[in-house]
């Protein structure tokens, strides 16, 4: 079971936005909220009111890029499973508790038959799972599967929790292997980018890279691009006259 | 990584056992059947059981161990599950005929030595397999844990000159695995540019991590040990480990009470293993540090 | 049930059969997201909560929901969560309490205050922090016939609010908006955060899906900031220079809008020009008080709104035989001055010349070129038919960047002057006003005071003064005011200045008080500034071994620092447990396109199992207003007049068919105006808990002089009267203000008060950065509010505080290297006034002389039934221990506030400091001492389950 399925035609998967992203975590907490009582073991916090070291399936980073002809950009990140192709994580688990599914690619953990051995972690370079520390089991992103796929929640509400959450609409749901998939398109039109793709993971997930910042539109209003034509105060105006004039 | 205890304790014991069954697949010299034999036997069953057993320690559901056998096909842990189960089965009954029998059979003892190595060979491929830990990714491991493993089972065996003679090799083999592991972080093609496919726009670094206490994640994986401490642990390891017993097998005929000197010099191999081991998981950056701010060097 | 649990905590409806999803509104933070709170059968089959998610029909939120709100759930079963009501056992500030029943309580605080009233009522300071009931908290106040009453404004923003209404009619704050449809450069100064949390988001959200220009200007570059296309790494107090210096480039260069201005604003109005004279600087008005402009025709004079006037902007003029000049001449020769010039303002505000220009450039650009006339027909108040309006697709948004700063007021006038000369507001594109709003100076009240033993206050406290003869002084010209508010020390203090309660109180000046009253506000630790120095005013004796405030009332629903400072705790419930009103009274959910209400309503019964429980405290108050016999709180027999707030809610009004709630009055179908209706709560519920009423078509743009507008805000209640005016670039009151300085009227200020008067109160912003350079003190701090966290309240929450546990001063790269400093390394940052030390880390994305960190992180161990070692006790610092109420003595023998001269706004960021490497330790400095926690300290493991276990 822990080998691979074969490549599913469904994909399903998030398209995060980093260059609309503004860091607020709500992502974070409506993840933790949303699966903390979905009915696999509740992601617990440790020392909940001390040092707390809490099980969460959603992390966001903010990173600062350094640039030498521009100033200093900050992104945000934003970072959960992303639900890989040729996933690590499910090929070294010994109990076939990881798993992909093959009818719409999204991994999982099975709480019933996971003896937290850890490996899986060890094997994501994404840090995308955690032991969860008092269920003794491992915990990752789910892409929220029972909201993507119930039946009983409104049409509008079968998405992630985060992505219903985010209140700048950065995160984005879909089948990324159907091109007329929205998700898909905007990933496509935007340069849908993988996370450190020389791991050989294959991401379904995309992250639409920032556009370029303080690059100034270029704008050629004659008076404003030539300071040299500044005159003495109240010779400033001596083009009201003739606009007032043109106002009648 | 986190130098768990259980996993030190396991790989250090086990490695010593299962090389210990290697070596008795072979049979001992002069050992006749009976308490001899039964008491070598007794020893490497120990050893390799036991370290199984502290490796159960590191599970979150211990109870449910068995399951790790059913994913051979795929999982380098389950494979050595399944061999470790097979190599002390198959060694029981080898080891049961000829202490109690007095009869060596052959054909099972090659059998049990290529399941043990096998099995420690497994045991390697667990880390050797994990692209994520570019220290562990090196043919070097699954070197390394063999050459100590047979190493070790001939000192305990009482292949002396053969088990000094092993250890030499061993530790080139370790101090090649150091070396190419102090830069293989730093060459890994994954870096904060390609983790945040923000390389090309930059120098990255991190900002903010996503939590301003501790998490799993930063428990088991973005451990970090200090330069000083780890030279001194390394020289530790080489002496307690490799030059010491070496010297000591070599020389073993001139020395006074020798089955007391042999048997310290073995305790300190062991206590050397673990300060290797110890390293072996500490020294180890998994990529995942690159997004809490660990870059190479 | 217990006596103590008897309703009258306007609980009742609790028990009332819910739907599984119940719609309230969220109190995570002041935004009034829209919440669907999904219920399942807890322990004993108590409805628990599962899961809070945003209300995709409601306006504010539309159904997205921040880290706070998600979080909700666990602040609903905080561990630091009050049980029962508290007498205070220990001393103050030990945290030591009784828990009493709420009859001695309630008998407790009636004792304490009936008497002041009958004696003297200003003798009871009530000041409420984060209120959204500030309608009848006031109100309340306002019976009891103390002057002494504000809410939380004034340390806060009061100057956005003051500047936009006395130069808009309407504001930043939460109270306007940019167009996020239309706009297409839009420009942030100084936000983090912002009262809109959610709003703002999703507005950066729709404009970068259209792929529109933000610009960030802010030190830091963070958040908002971090995505902004553009980031100005402004230096701290110098937006004014920056904003002006944009007006210079667009007046010189004619790119601006002056039909706009001819037509929608004060430009051409005459201002009396006569140095010395006693009207000097204020209008030109005609017999009938109407302000004139001159024809450019002729030069006649014509009354401001005269149809048939084409005004003049320039040239010199005579009123009534006094000479005048109109706004526009005056605003350009003043701007068009080389002190506004690009390259000599770039220093000083640490953004190159070039930057300004292109900005202006671009500004005039999108403006201008990127405008379109979009047919649509309105009629103006004087009855002219439009069939079309232009649009203008820049908008500006700012906050507490601008308003926390002493030049706050004269900023945000600059950005308002900004957008006047865009012609950007109340157009597609640009800025729209929320629904109170447009509403002007005029139709605001006046300030309240003149307190009398046993007698209700007049009117409301809070207003604005047009001048000087609006002061609350008394006889001698001091303040009427504890917080001296609408003194000459802060003339125009719309919200007053609950940040010098304290101190002017332990001074006994203007007067000594009896009673403190507080509610929502942690006044002992974040809301304070000079922190450990008023927790040293809280415990301070006088000779008699009386506490210098002898009684401290408090409510608070958390076990906060200030509950340790207070005498009798009045525990709230939590925002799940409650009735509250989101009224047009107060700071309601409207849109642009609508007026909005909304309620909260106890979903889940306040459950304090073995504790004598926990009220809301608008019903509490109600309450105690009974039983000090209060007018409009009790009937003719004197018995209570409202059972509790709900009650109040529905029952109540303000004026004849005016409520709280604007929403099914009457027989259920009259919105605005109407009759009390007993369904009406009921009716909120079955809407989702908001009520809407949407902005004709014709009525939607140029609101401030469109007929159709104030038709529809006359029918729905939002004013009494069509009100149509202009916009003020030039700020007459202030000139009233500056008259009285030079010594003009008969109210003139105290000597040594009147240069600074006269130098604050222009009546056009200058630009002047605030306080003056000091060498040891180079550098500027800052702090910010992190999104995933609400002031102080965030840190009792389990999932919260693991994302901001502890807040590490950031520094500026080239002063990291400067230092030598490392990864690990403390700094101590020291002011005039203070010193901190606390973990430093680097940040390159920074104005280079400015240092930051997040907001009201730290915590005093004990508070917050935290472990007294939780990383917020150690590692968690507060900027508040390096500012000061009161600016550095400069030797003129005054100390100056510190905070803006024309408002009082508290000058939060025009902090400056020095920094040095320091040794790491234990614990974060200074030290402040520990509090004993009345609810001890939460559970070692929390695994929500979502069915009310952990
Ligand atoms: N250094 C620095 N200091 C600042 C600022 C800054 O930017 N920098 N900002 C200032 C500004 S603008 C503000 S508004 C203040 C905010 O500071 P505060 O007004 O103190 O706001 P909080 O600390 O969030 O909340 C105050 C109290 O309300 C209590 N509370 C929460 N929910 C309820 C409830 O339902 N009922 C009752 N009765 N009480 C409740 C909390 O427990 C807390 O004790 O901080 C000011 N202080
Ligand atoms: N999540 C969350 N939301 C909140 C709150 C909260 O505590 N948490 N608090 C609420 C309250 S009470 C308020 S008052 C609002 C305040 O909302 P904001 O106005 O966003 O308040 P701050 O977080 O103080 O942000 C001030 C910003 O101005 C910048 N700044 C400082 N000085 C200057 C300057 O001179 N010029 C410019 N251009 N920028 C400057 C700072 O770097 C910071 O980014 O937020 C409300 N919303
Ligand atoms: S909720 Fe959206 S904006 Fe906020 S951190 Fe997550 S992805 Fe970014
Ligand atoms: S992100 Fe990590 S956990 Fe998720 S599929 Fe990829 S490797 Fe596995
Ligand atoms: S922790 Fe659980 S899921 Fe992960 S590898 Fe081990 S058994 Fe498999
Ligand atoms: S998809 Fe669901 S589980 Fe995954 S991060 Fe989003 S909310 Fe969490
Ligand atoms: S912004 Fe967040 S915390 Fe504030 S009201 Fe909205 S949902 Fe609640
Ligand atoms: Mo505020």
């Amino acid at each position: 079971m822990t080998s691979l399925p074969a490549e599913s035609a469904v994909k399903l998967g998030l398209v995060i936005d980093l260059d609309t992203c503004v860091g607020c975590h709500a992502c974070v907490i409506s993840c933790k909220e949303w699966n903390t009582g979905t009915g696999g073991a509740p992601l617990s916090d440790v020392d909940a009111y001390g040092e707390a070291e809490g099980t969460f399936l959603n992390r966001v980073h903010s990173f600062e890029v350094v640039r030498d002809d521009a100033p200093p950009m900050v992104v945000h990140l934003p970072k959960s499973c992303l639900h890989c192709d040729d996933a690590p994580c499910v090929t070294v688990c010994p109990t076939g508790a990881s798993f992909k599914r093959g009818e719409d690619g999204i991994v999982l953990v099975n709480e019933d038959t996971c003896i937290g051995c850890g490996l899986c972690a060890w094997a994501c370079p994404y840090g995308a799972r955690e032991m969860d520390r008092t269920a003794g089991v491992m915990k990752k992103c789910t892409l929220c599967v029972d909201r993507v796929t119930s039946e009983t929640l409104p049409e509008a509400d079968r998405v992630p929790a985060c992505v219903r959450a985010c209140p700048a609409g950065a995160r984005h749901f879909g089948d990324l292997n159907d091109p007329e998939d929205p998700a898909a398109r905007l990933s496509a039109a935007r340069g849908g980018m993988d996370l450190m793709p020389e791991q050989g993971t294959r991401p379904v997930n995309r992250y639409l890279p920032p556009r370029e910042r303080d690059e100034g539109t270029v704008v050629n209003l004659v008076a404003l691009a030539d300071p040299a034509e500044d005159a003495e105060a109240g010779g400033g105006l001596r083009w009201l006259d003739r606009a007032l004039a043109k106002l009648g | 990584m986190h130098p768990a205890p259980s996993l030190i304790v396991f790989t250090t014991l086990s490695g010593l056992g299962f090389g210990l069954i290697a070596w008795l697949g072979f049979g001992v010299h002069g050992a006749a059947p009976g308490w001899v034999v039964l008491s070598f036997c007794g020893l490497a069953f120990v050893l390799a059981s036991a370290g199984l057993l502290a490796s159960l320690g590191h599970l979150g559901h211990p109870e449910r161990a068995w399951r790790a056998l059913s994913q051979w096909r795929s999982s380098w842990l389950s494979r050595e599950g399944v061999l470790a189960v097979a190599t002390l089965g198959v060694f029981a009954v080898y080891s049961a005929l000829w202490g109690f029998g007095g009869e060596r059979v052959v054909w099972l003892g090659l059998l049990a030595s290529a399941l043990a190595l096998a099995t420690v060979a497994a045991t390697a491929m667990i880390y050797a397999s994990i692209r994520a830990v570019p220290r562990w990714r090196h043919w070097s491991t699954p070197a390394l844990f063999l050459a100590l493993a047979l190493a070790g089972g001939a000192l305990l065996a009482g292949r002396t000159s053969v088990g000094a003679g092993l250890l030499l090799v061993a530790l080139v083999v370790q101090v090649l695995h150091w070396r190419r592991g102090d830069v293989a972080y730093a060459e890994a093609a994954s870096d904060m540019g390609t983790a945040t496919g923000l390389g090309a726009r930059g120098r990255v670094r991190l900002l903010e991590g996503p939590h301003t206490g501790a998490s799993y994640l930063t428990d088991e994986m973005v451990h970090r040990v200090g330069r000083r401490r780890s030279k001194a642990l390394r020289r530790i390891a080489i002496v307690l480990g490799f030059v010491l017993p070496a010297v000591v097998f070599l020389t073993l005929e001139a020395w006074p009470a020798k089955h007391t000197v042999a048997g310290l010099a073995v305790l300190a191999h062991v206590a050397g293993v673990a300060a290797s081991r110890w390293l072996f998981y500490a020294e180890a950056e998994h990529v995942v540090g690159l997004y809490y701010g660990r870059a190479a060097g | 049930m217990p006596e103590d649990q008897a309703p009258g905590a306007g609980e009742t409806a609790a028990r009332e059969a819910r739907p599984r999803v119940a719609k309230t509104t969220c109190y995570m933070c002041a935004c009034r997201c829209g919440i669907d709170v999904h219920l399942v059968d807890g322990p004993e089959g108590r409805p628990a909560v599962r899961y809070i998610e945003g209300n995709r029909d409601h306006p504010v939120n539309r159904g997205v929901i921040c880290a706070k709100g998600s979080a909700g759930i666990m602040q609903h079963l905080s561990p630091a969560r009050l049980r029962a009501p508290l007498k205070r056992t220990g001393p103050r500030g030990s945290g030591e309490f009784e828990e009493i029943s709420w009859e001695e309580a309630l008998e407790t605080a009636r004792s304490w205050l009936a008497p002041l009233r009958e004696r003297a009522p200003e003798r009871l300071a009530f000041f409420t922090g984060r209120d959204q009931s500030q309608s009848f908290t006031g109100w309340w106040a306002q019976m009891f016939g103390t002057p002494n009453f504000a809410a939380h404004g004034g340390f806060c923003s009061v100057n956005m609010a003051a500047a936009g209404i006395m130069t808009l009619g309407g504001a930043f704050w939460e109270f306007g908006t940019a167009d996020w449809e239309r706009c297409e450069y839009f420009m942030l100064f100084g936000v983090a955060e912002d009262h809109d949390s959610n709003p703002i988001k999703m507005g950066l959200g729709k404009l970068k899906a259209r792929g529109a220009k933000v610009v960030g200007v802010n030190p830091v570059r963070t958040g908002y900031n971090a995505v902004a296309s553009e980031w100005v790494g402004i230096t701290p107090g110098t937006d004014g220079l920056f904003v002006l210096s944009l007006v210079r480039e667009l007046i010189r260069s004619g790119e601006i809008d002056l039909t706009y201005l001819i037509e929608r604003t004060d430009a051409p109005w005459l201002v009396v020009e006569d140095p010395g004279a006693a009207d000097h600087g204020l209008f030109a008005r005609g017999g009938d008080g109407e302000a004139l402009v001159a024809d450019r025709r002729d030069g006649a004079l014509r009354r401001w709104d005269d149809p048939e006037a084409k005004p003049a902007l320039r040239g010199r003029f005579e009123a009534g035989g006094r000479p005048c000049r109109p706004v526009f001449e005056l605003m350009a020769e003043r701007y068009l001055s080389d002190a506004y010039a690009p390259e000599a303002v770039a220093e000083t505000c640490g953004v190159p010349a070039a930057t300004i220009r292109r900005i202006a450039a671009e500004l005039a650009h999108v403006a201008f070129e990127r405008a379109e006339t979009i047919p649509y027909r309105w009629t103006d108040w004087r009855g002219v038919e439009h069939d079309h309006v232009v649009s203008r697709p820049v908008a500006f948004h700012a906050m507490r960047g601008v308003s926390a700063h002493a030049n706050g007021f004269q900023t945000c006038r600059a950005l308002h002057i900004l957008q006047c000369l865009l012609g950007a507001i109340e157009v597609p594109g640009g800025f729209r006003f929320k629904p109170p709003y447009p509403k002007p100076l005029e139709a605001h009240p006046k300030p309240h005071g003149d307190a009398a033993p046993g007698a209700p206050l007049a009117g409301p406290h809070l207003g604005f003064p047009r001048g000087p003869e609006d002061l609350l002084l008394d006889a001698e010209g001091r303040a009427q005011r504890i917080d001296k508010a609408f003194s000459w020390e802060a003339p125009i203090s719309a919200h007053g200045l609950m940040h010098m309660v304290i101190s002017n109180a332990v001074a006994g000046d203007p007067y000594p008080i009896d009673t403190l009253f507080l509610y929502m506000a942690n006044m002992a630790w974040n809301s304070s500034m000079n922190t450990s120095g008023v927790m040293e005013m809280l415990t301070r004796k006088g000779d008699d071994g009386e506490y210098a405030i002898p009684r401290i009332i408090y409510s608070d629903a958390y076990s906060s620092e200030m509950v340790a400072f207070a005498d009798l705790i009045l525990p709230d419930t939590t925002y799940l447990e409650r009735h509250d009103c989101i009224s047009l009274l107060d700071r309601p959910i409207s849109e642009p396109d609508a007026a909005g209400d909304a309620i909260r309503w106890p979903v889940v019964e306040p459950e304090r199992p073995g504790h004598a429980g926990v009220r809301g405290f608008q019903s509490v108050l109600l309450d105690l207003g009974a039983r000090l016999g209060l007018p409009g709180m009790v009937d003719d027999e004197g018995r209570a007049k409202y059972r509790d707030y709900a009650d109040y809610m529905v029952r109540h009004e303000r004026r004849p068919g005016i409520g709280p709630l604007a929403g099914w009055r009457g027989d259920g179908e009259s919105q605005g105006r109407g009759a009390p209706n007993p369904e009406q709560i009921e009716r909120y519920k079955a809407n989702g808990g908001f009520w809407q009423a949407h902005v004709p078509e014709e009525a939607r743009w140029m609101r401030p002089w469109n007929k159709a507008w104030w038709d529809w805000a006359v029918e729905i209640g939002l004013v009494d009267a069509p009100q149509p005016y202009v916009f003020h670039l030039w700020a007459e009151p202030l000139a009233k203000f500056r008259l009285a300085a030079e010594g003009h009227g008969d109210r003139v200020p105290p000597e040594a008060l009147r240069e600074r008067l006269r130098e604050a109160m222009d009546p056009l912003p200058d630009g002047r950065p605030p306080g003056a350079e000091d060498a040891r003190y180079p550098l500027h701090a800052v702090t910010q509010r992190p999104a995933a966290m609400y002031h102080a309240w965030g840190s009792q929450n389990a999932w919260l505080r693991q994302i901001h546990g502890e807040n590490p001063i950031y520094v500026p790269g080239a002063l990291w290297r400067e230092h030598g400093l490392e990864e690990g390394d403390w700094i101590a940052v020291e002011s005039a006034h203070g010193r901190i030390e606390a973990p430093a880390v680097l940040m390159e994305a920074v104005n280079a002389r400015t240092l930051w960190t997040w907001n009201a992180i730290g915590k005093r161990p004990g508070a917050w039934a935290l472990r007294e070692d939780a990383p917020e006790a150690r590692r968690g610092v507060l900027l508040n221990h390096l500012i000061h109420e009161l600016l550095p003595p400069k030797g003129d023998g005054m100390r100056w506030s510190n905070s803006d001269p024309v408002t009082g706004q508290a000058a939060w960021y025009d902090l400056r400091v020095r920094i040095e490497r320091v040794a790491p330790r234990a614990r974060s400095a200074p030290e402040v001492g520990r509090q004993a926690s009345p609810v001890g300290v939460g559970p070692e493991v929390v695994a929500y389950d979502g069915k009310g276990t952990t």
